[in-house]
């Protein structure tokens, strides 16, 4: 980050995202906002609030619910020299637009041999546990991340979401932007003037020396809450915040698990092929040596997930779960049981 | 087929003994036939089969140690028999090998390698599975430190080695303390001379293991004329078991208690119960004395759990015997629930399953307390060692005639010594010493104990 982080403030992850969305337009004429309610209806979740109203039509656009034509529009729109910023609704519609997305925009520049570069930026939250059953809860992040020629940043603080939307609108490659449903309304410091996050890099957002939970986003604040919780019990658990999931700051990984020779990777996407088996895999090639125990995972069970709120909630990766696998590990009883082993 | 590997049988079975073949190769299998014996840290159990077959090999030799999860025997379509023609058992020096019998690079002679065979299979003929668990980590500290981690019994998951295991390895080797448990004892392992080191403890050591670091400085040292007497699964459990409880912080409350009523009592009740055939023994009554002072303090009657204190809704009492192969700790699951009667009759009936080496798993569970009494040999006091994770053992010496004033006459009374061994992390010592007082009390007045 730079400039001066003399004075902060606490606003919403929501509030964050709004105000750098009003910065950057104020701050180049070039970027525009497209997407779907995003200007008189402010935003399917009011990250656009109050923006039409600023800045007018021709930086604030309506689209219609055509997913593959507004980014595409984007996209074409970047080529030429604009700063887009779309909001697509939830990462559930990219779909829809994923032609657009991994064949055009990650790949043009590389196939037009750097003629073009493609300043776009893609918002758009993830995240289930709202009861919106299905095709309307998913996390996939990976999906995008696998891409070469894009980059996925997932902020979990309203800082890092200051920060990092403000380096990925200044970013001249193809940014995906992941927000998540349940983080719009946490609270956190921010500080104030202009802050422009490394895109790439992560974060030991809390140290410790026993075992190291990896995670990002909504999973971030979660790692948090069980690495305090466990730390009243006498464990030291050091937080990775991813920040980034492509590029993948592995340096960071590697470091923070050659301390603490045990790792758990606490993940909001499905166990096969997620985001946990890549930083499972960056560890085992970066620093087998210093494992002490195999890297877990604690990500959402393998199902389309449910509507019922009871069987939702089993689904998703909760603290409880983290806490249970940490301890595992770790080779420590399981709390819950008052079994004797005598 | 999958092999037949070795269950775990207990919750902190590491490794079993296989004591006994009672099928052979060859032998026609059904599924839930009796395989083997397995000798566990806690008892002797059966190892049965899941699958229909033909017995073809056995992988491991009679009185190998075999790691949870290791391959012991492999049962097929009679297609691919292994002939093991000697299955001796294994030398009767030796502890046993810490790896089945076929794995090649064993620091064990293998007694019985089978022969390779003519319709050899790749599969078959590799190593089977004998490798250690360890942790990568665990295996770079050891190469650091030039620890052979043969020489380790892990204590993670599955008896996997990690860095905890290792560096108490490290730890030992530089107090010149041996490692506490067995593994590696070479399977021709001469009873005196070279390996005597082993003497102190129930295998090789750290160092004696270590072929890099044989010149230690600080290694053990002991007189070359020391004899090597191998030892049994229960006593090398039992020196593992108590050396870790070394360190959980500890102390001692000792409390001196009247039992001339008790004594009497017991006498009373002795005779009355002669016509159904039972006797109460004065460890009877400490032990129901016992279990009813801990259901008024459940402060006591609970563990320490890695960040919580685990307070436990019954109160079992673990009663120490001394049997031929070692200290056994059967338990008499809620005493506080049971007549002086039922105690004494069931401890009993323990303690003989327990000399007999018939005590089930089960019977040695769940302990919740522990006693262990002296008073037969004599002893005045002394202090026991916990049983972990019990957070208190009660260590009661003989009664004695100790010289009292009684009525303005000098005149004898029974008296006995008790020592409380607590652990500090669940108790402190006010709690404890009330507990010690309450117990006393009723020691002293015996017709409450039956109430």
């Amino acid at each position: 980050m730079t400039t001066d982080i003399a004075t902060t403030r606490t606003i919403t992850y929501r509030q964050a995202l709004n105000e750098t969305l009003r910065a950057e337009l104020e701050h180049d004429e070039k970027v525009f906002l497209i997407g779907e309610e995003i200007g008189v209806f402010e935003g399917s979740y009011k990250i656009t609030a109050g923006l039409l109203e600023a800045f007018g039509p021709d930086r604030v656009l309506d689209a219609p619910i055509a997913e593959e034509g507004f980014v595409g529009a984007a996209l074409g729109a970047a080529m030429l020299g604009m700063r887009p910023v779309v909001e697509i609704m939830t990462i559930n519609f990219s779909l829809i637009a994923i032609d657009q997305i991994v064949n055009h925009a990650a790949k043009m520049r590389s196939m037009f041999a750097g003629q073009v570069s493609i300043p776009l930026v893609i918002r758009m939250p993830g995240g289930g546990g709202q009861q919106l059953a299905a095709t309307h809860s998913q996390n996939l992040e990976v999906w995008y991340a696998h891409i070469p020629g894009l980059k996925v940043v997932a902020p979990s603080t309203p800082a890092d979401a200051k920060a990092l939307l403000t380096a990925a609108i200044r970013d001249d490659d193809p940014v995906i932007f992941l927000e998540n449903l349940s983080l719009y309304s946490a609270k956190g410091e921010v500080p104030d003037g202009e802050q422009i996050a490394e895109i790439g890099k992560a974060a030991v957002v809390k140290p410790g020396t026993d075992l190291t939970i990896v995670s990002y986003s909504r999973g971030t604040t979660t790692a948090l809450e069980v690495a305090r919780q466990l730390e009243a019990e006498g464990l030291s658990i050091e937080v990775v915040d991813l920040r980034s999931l492509r590029p993948l700051d592995r340096d960071t990984i590697c470091a923070s698990v050659q301390k603490t020779g045990h790792a758990v990777v606490f993940e909001d996407d499905w166990l096969s092929y997620g985001i946990g088996a890549e930083i499972s895999a960056t560890i085992g090639e970066g620093v087998f040596d210093f494992l002490d125990a195999p890297v877990r995972r604690v990500a959402a069970a393998e199902v389309p997930l449910p509507y019922a709120k009871s069987l939702e909630r089993a689904a998703l990766p909760s603290s409880a779960d983290l806490a249970r696998v940490v301890r595992e590990v770790l080779n420590l009883a399981p709390v819950s049981s008052a079994s004797i082993d005598n | 087929m999958p092999d037949v590997i070795m269950p775990r049988l207990s919750d902190t079975m590491e490794e079993g003994e296989l004591s006994r073949w009672i099928k052979q190769v060859g032998d026609e299998i059904h599924k839930g036939d009796v395989l083997a014996e397995i000798e566990t840290d806690k008892a002797t159990m059966d190892l049965e089969a899941f699958d229909n077959g033909i017995l073809e090999q056995l992988l491991v030799v009679t009185g190998a140690l075999v790691p949870i999860g290791a391959p012991v025997a492999r049962i097929g379509d009679g297609s691919n028999i292994v002939a093991d023609g000697a299955e001796p058992a294994a030398p009767a020096a030796t502890p046993a090998p810490a790896v089945p019998a076929t794995t090649p690079d064993a620091s064990a002679p293998a007694p019985s390698a089978p022969a390779p065979s003519g319709t050899s299979d790749p599969a078959t003929s590799a190593t089977p599975t004998g490798e250690l668990r360890t942790s990568p980590l665990a295996r770079k500290i050891g190469r650091e430190h030039g620890i052979d981690l043969h020489s380790i019994v892990g204590t993670g998951p599955q008896g996997r080695i990690t860095r905890t295991d290792v560096d108490a390895a490290i730890a030992d080797r530089e107090t010149g303390t041996p490692t506490p448990t067995p593994t590696s004892a070479p399977a021709a392992q001469p009873e005196t001379g070279a390996a005597a080191q082993s003497a102190t403890a129930p295998g090789a050591t750290a160092t004696s293991a270590t072929p890099s670091s044989g010149a230690t400085p600080g290694g053990p040292r002991t007189a070359t004329d020391s004899v090597a007497v191998p030892v049994s699964r229960i006593r090398a459990v039992t020196a593992r078991r108590l050396t870790e409880s070394q360190a959980v912080p500890h102390f001692f409350l000792t409390r001196i208690v009247d039992v001339e009523r008790l004594v009497a009592f017991r006498t009373e009740v002795n005779a009355s119960l002669t016509a159904l055939g039972t006797k109460v023994s004065l460890n009877d009554l400490f032990v129901r004395a016992s279990a009813m002072t801990l259901r008024a303090h459940p402060a006591v009657n609970a563990s320490w759990g890695a960040g919580v204190i685990l307070r436990h809704p019954h109160v079992n009492v673990g009663v120490a015997v001394a049997t031929d192969d070692g200290l056994l700790v059967p338990v008499v699951v809620d005493a506080d629930q049971k007549s002086l009667s039922a105690i004494a009759t069931e401890t009993r009936a323990l303690a003989g399953l327990a000399r007999s080496g018939n005590l089930s798993l089960a019977q040695m569970s769940g302990g919740t307390f522990s006693i262990s009494n002296l008073g037969m040999f004599d002893i005045d006091s002394f202090t026991a060692v916990l049983n972990p994770p019990e957070a208190g053992i009660l260590a009661i010496g003989a009664a004695k005639d100790v010289p009292a004033v009684r009525a303005g006459a000098l005149v004898t009374v029974p008296m006995v010594t008790m020592t409380l061994t607590a652990d500090h992390r669940v108790l402190d010592g006010a709690v404890a010493a009330a507990f010690l007082r309450d117990l006393a009390i009723l020691l002293e007045d015996p017709l409450r104990i039956v109430l």
